[in-house]
């Protein structure tokens, strides 16, 4: 459904990315690990249109979505839940939900109600500004404001960074319901444990290369850390 | 031993280019000796354009102030003129400087009430201060009030050593006096650009890039943000200063709207700094020359030429917003004022 | 002290004026962070514009401006689309420049079309009707509609922003243009509709401005500085505080006028002056900078 060939990408003339082959299949859910700076959240940003990508390098349903705005990217049925949350500090909670289901194409299982069903906190704190949040509240609302675009394919930045352990917990719980649509996820996470635990299956990111692809189950934990951290 | 690293600031031709700019600015020292009146009064022109171009640059395109107010120092700097010589009776090239000293003074109250603005509210600001000192000054009933006011003759026929250039060139009091507001806007506008030259050469100039580029990262890196702001800002009010006292002690006359016009002291600047290319030493001096000839050429057109002038900034600033020395510059790797610092390596050449 | 009283309400009404010179440029800075140096010369060119509707169709002013309206919405939403939006970005020259260009360019084009000769909105006798209110008291009835135009305007900004799906679009773009793309939203075109909302409003300002007073085609920049005042005053972020503001220029402006007839302009600046230093950031400051 989702495929990068040969995915490059720069800022200005430092190269983050040498040609990542990766593919995201319908109903799938992918993790990719890696620690910092490897080139996690920078592939994000190229699949999403936030960073110029070569032609033909990013494919959705085998189109090349490499050249589109971001916007256009969003309507296509891809949702970033961007690293650090990036709730809009002068939205009530919401107002952050509602302005996810902005570009929304109409229909579709995700709405106030529902989410606030998936996550009853953020129903308690429904007027509240987003940034008078605790980091797992922002998160919990991040994601849902991702999901009310009802997306095909959802993309988690690192929902876990700078969380509790028992927070995390709770927001993984979520994935589940998540999957039951039948959307596809893509999580970029530098929680190993939580990432391989919700994964079909695992890339390993290392200095902008794919150091290691597989099943979770098919994995050491040598392999992984020796594809983690660079032999 | 270890021969040791240092920064070298100058280019290849440092020598070379020093010596063809003091060539060149002998050679218009002693133009007036041969050259027509009206040469020289249009190089009059030429050389305040300049010299205010190089200020406003220096505020801009270095400290990253955007005024659109500094006709309020070029009007300062005319009524300080008028004041000085017609009522404190100061020979008036004497009355020139103390007119500068004055407006950068002036200019530290100024600063006060706008550096409380940022950004494009910052030029706004500066807009409104220059409207503030431009009615303040219209009630100033002893130098014209609204209408303003003329320069006597004894004080226009009686500037210092214009009896000696009569008597060497053999001219006129008036065509004297033209020569020597001649050699003193030529002064203020090669002095202008050497000190320009120098500030930037300077600790100053290293410190004012940095401000330019990233202001939290020079103050982490120690520089005095406010102060260093602060003093281009004064400095470049008193320069202005001068060079607005100089301009109307040629015109010799002076009122609120012509002393804090816009159009003149303001946006014709602006234009001169973005059409030459903002931010070099080089700049403004072919951006006065492109100015200086579009105004020959097309300045009866009037209200076209006007318009003419605004779809000009607006195309440069979409499309070459470096000007004219910024594509020279980059395409051929040409600098006249070599003022980017090297690090040599022991071995190097110098 | 009947002087004095009336210099207060003549004071607050000619507030509402400014208030609605300002408002436009506060959506504009408050969305897209953009300060046009223009802005009062669009002022004007929507007068001329509402005074060619009114002698071509020979409508009264208010209806000539209901049908300019459309129009100037659209000349705001191409402007912005096909040229301020590529002006916009981290640094500030470009916008200030082309923005001083095209105010250039607006004066003397209206110059070039309709010379410098004042010109007025004629609006019959309702120009000269006054309400009486008592204890030898009266306001005229223009300077009233004014006001409760300004406070009508805001009403209905502030529910665009803060009742409707395009308001906080507006407001999300707003805080961070990067993510609102991730939600959908076409940054260029948010940008075009917040221009055209924009000129709108100056569509409303300008019909009082040539109702009020003459005009002629180099009286913007006057217009832009005291709207840029207000703004300052009321604090970024607050339209609300945008309208404080016009009625605290206003109020200097006539109680100056009061004190010496010379002095009207100058007394406005300097109550600018005296809020700025004493509160840098304005009386209600909302906005998140």
């Amino acid at each position: 459904m989702l495929e990068t060939r040969g995915l490059t990408a720069f800022y200005g003339d430092f190269q983050a990315l040498y040609g990542i082959d990766a593919a995201l299949a319908q109903g799938e859910t992918v993790a990719i690990i890696g620690a910092n700076g490897a080139g996690k959240s920078t592939f994000l940003k190229a699949v999403t249109g936030l960073l110029p990508s070569p032609p033909g390098a990013v494919r959705l349903d085998g189109a090349p979505i490499g050249g589109l705005a971001p916007a256009r990217i969003t309507r296509l049925g891809i949702s970033l839940v961007p690293e650090g949350r990036r709730l809009f500090p002068s939205l009530s909670v919401e107002e952050n939900l509602l302005i996810g289901g902005y570009g929304r194409a109409p229909g579709g299982y995700w709405n106030l109600e529902r989410v606030y069903a998936l996550f009853p906190a953020l129903a308690e704190r429904r007027r509240a500004p987003g940034p008078s949040l605790s980091g797992g509240q922002q998160q919990m609302a991040a994601i849902g404001r991702a999901l009310m675009a009802n997306p095909r394919i959802l993309l988690c930045d690192e929902i876990s960074l700078g969380l509790a352990p028992i927070v995390i917990r709770d927001i993984y719980n979520a994935v589940p319901a998540i999957k039951a649509q039948g959307t596809s996820i893509l999580l970029v996470e530098q929680d190993i444990v939580q990432a391989m635990a919700v994964a079909d299956r695992v890339y390993c990111f290392q200095e902008g290369r794919v150091s290691l692809a597989g099943r979770p189950s098919e994995l050491t934990r040598e392999q992984i850390h020796a594809a983690y951290f660079g032999a | 031993m270890e021969a040791s690293y240092r920064v070298s600031v100058g280019g290849r031709y440092t020598r070379h280019l020093a010596l063809a700019g003091a060539l060149v600015v002998a050679l218009l020292v002693a133009l007036p000796a041969f050259a027509a009146r009206s040469l020289i009064e249009d190089l009059i022109f030429v050389f305040y354009m300049l010299a205010l171009a190089q200020y406003w640059n220096l505020l801009a395109g270095y400290a990253g102030l955007i005024s659109v107010g500094q006709q309020a120092f070029v009007g300062l700097g005319g009524y300080l003129l008028f004041a000085l010589a017609i009522m404190a009776g100061l020979d008036p090239l004497v009355a020139i400087v103390l007119a500068g000293v004055i407006a950068g003074l002036l200019a530290l109250p100024t600063a006060f009430v706008v550096f409380r603005l940022r950004g494009a509210y910052f030029a706004i600001g500066t807009w409104v201060v220059a409207e503030v000192y431009r009615l303040v000054l219209a009630q100033w009933k002893q130098l014209g009030g609204g209408t303003g006011t003329s320069l006597p003759p004894e004080i226009t026929n009686t500037v210092s050593s214009i009896e000696g250039v009569k008597a060497l060139f053999d001219v006129r009091t008036s065509v004297a006096r033209d020569m020597i507001l001649y050699w003193a806007a030529l002064a203020l506008a090669a002095g202008t650009v050497a000190a320009v030259y120098l500030i930037l050469r300077s600790r100053h100039g290293l410190a004012l890039a940095a401000i330019r580029d990233s202001e939290p990262a020079a103050a982490s890196a120690g520089v005095d943000n406010f102060r260093t702001k602060l003093s281009v800002y004064v400095a470049t009010a008193a320069g202005t200063g001068m060079v607005g006292a100089l301009i109307y002690l040629q015109k010799a006359r002076i009122s609120p709207d012509s002393a804090f016009a816009v159009l003149d002291w303001t946006a014709y600047v602006i234009l001169i700094v973005v059409i030459g290319g903002i931010g070099t030493i080089e700049g403004p001096i072919i951006g006065v020359l492109v100015f200086y000839l579009l105004q020959s050429y097309l300045a009866s057109f009037g209200t076209w030429y006007l318009i003419l002038l605004g779809a000009l900034a607006i195309v440069i600033m979409l499309f070459a917003p470096k000007g004219i020395w910024g594509y020279v510059s980059e395409r051929f790797g040409l600098v006249l004022f070599p003022i980017r610092r090297r690090l040599v390596r022991p071995g190097d050449a110098p | 002290m009947t002087a004095w009283l009336d210099a207060l309400l003549q004071g607050i009404m000619l507030g509402g004026l400014y208030a609605l010179f300002a408002a436009g440029l506060s959506l504009i800075f408050g969305i897209m962070r953009l300060v046009n140096l223009a802005h009062g010369d669009l002022i004007v060119l929507a007068a001329f514009v509402v005074l060619v509707v009114t002698t071509a169709l020979g409508l009264d002013p208010f209806l000539a401006a209901l049908l300019a309206a459309p129009l100037l919405f659209a000349f705001g939403y191409a402007l912005q689309f096909i040229l301020l939006n590529r002006t916009l970005g981290r640094d500030i020259l470009p916008p200030l420049l082309v923005t001083f260009g095209l105010s250039i360019i607006v004066q003397n084009g209206l110059l070039e079309a309709f010379s410098a000769d004042s010109r007025r909105l004629r609006a019959g006798s309702i120009e000269t009707e006054s309400l009486s209110l008592g204890g030898g008291l009266a306001v005229g009835v223009m300077p009233l509609l004014t006001l409760a135009s300004a406070v009508l305007a805001i009403l209905a900004l502030n529910f665009l922003f803060y009742r409707t799906s395009l308001g906080r679009a507006f407001r999300a773009t707003s805080d961070d243009p990067e993510t609102a793309q991730l939600m959908g939203i076409d940054n260029k075109r948010i940008f075009a509709l917040a221009m055209g909302v924009a000129m709108t409003v100056v569509a409303v300002a300008a019909l009082y401005l040539g109702m009020r007073a003459n005009f002629d085609p180099t009286i913007g920049p006057a217009r832009l500085i005291y709207a840029f005042e207000a703004v300052i005053i009321g604090g970024l972020g607050s339209l609300w505080g945008t309208l404080a503001g016009g009625i605290i220029i206003g109020l200097a402006q006539t109680i100056g006028a009061r004190i010496d007839p010379e002095w009207q302009i100058l007394a406005g600046h300097v109550a600018f002056l005296i809020v700025l230093v004493l509160r840098p950031r304005g009386l209600f400051p909302r906005a998140v900078d």
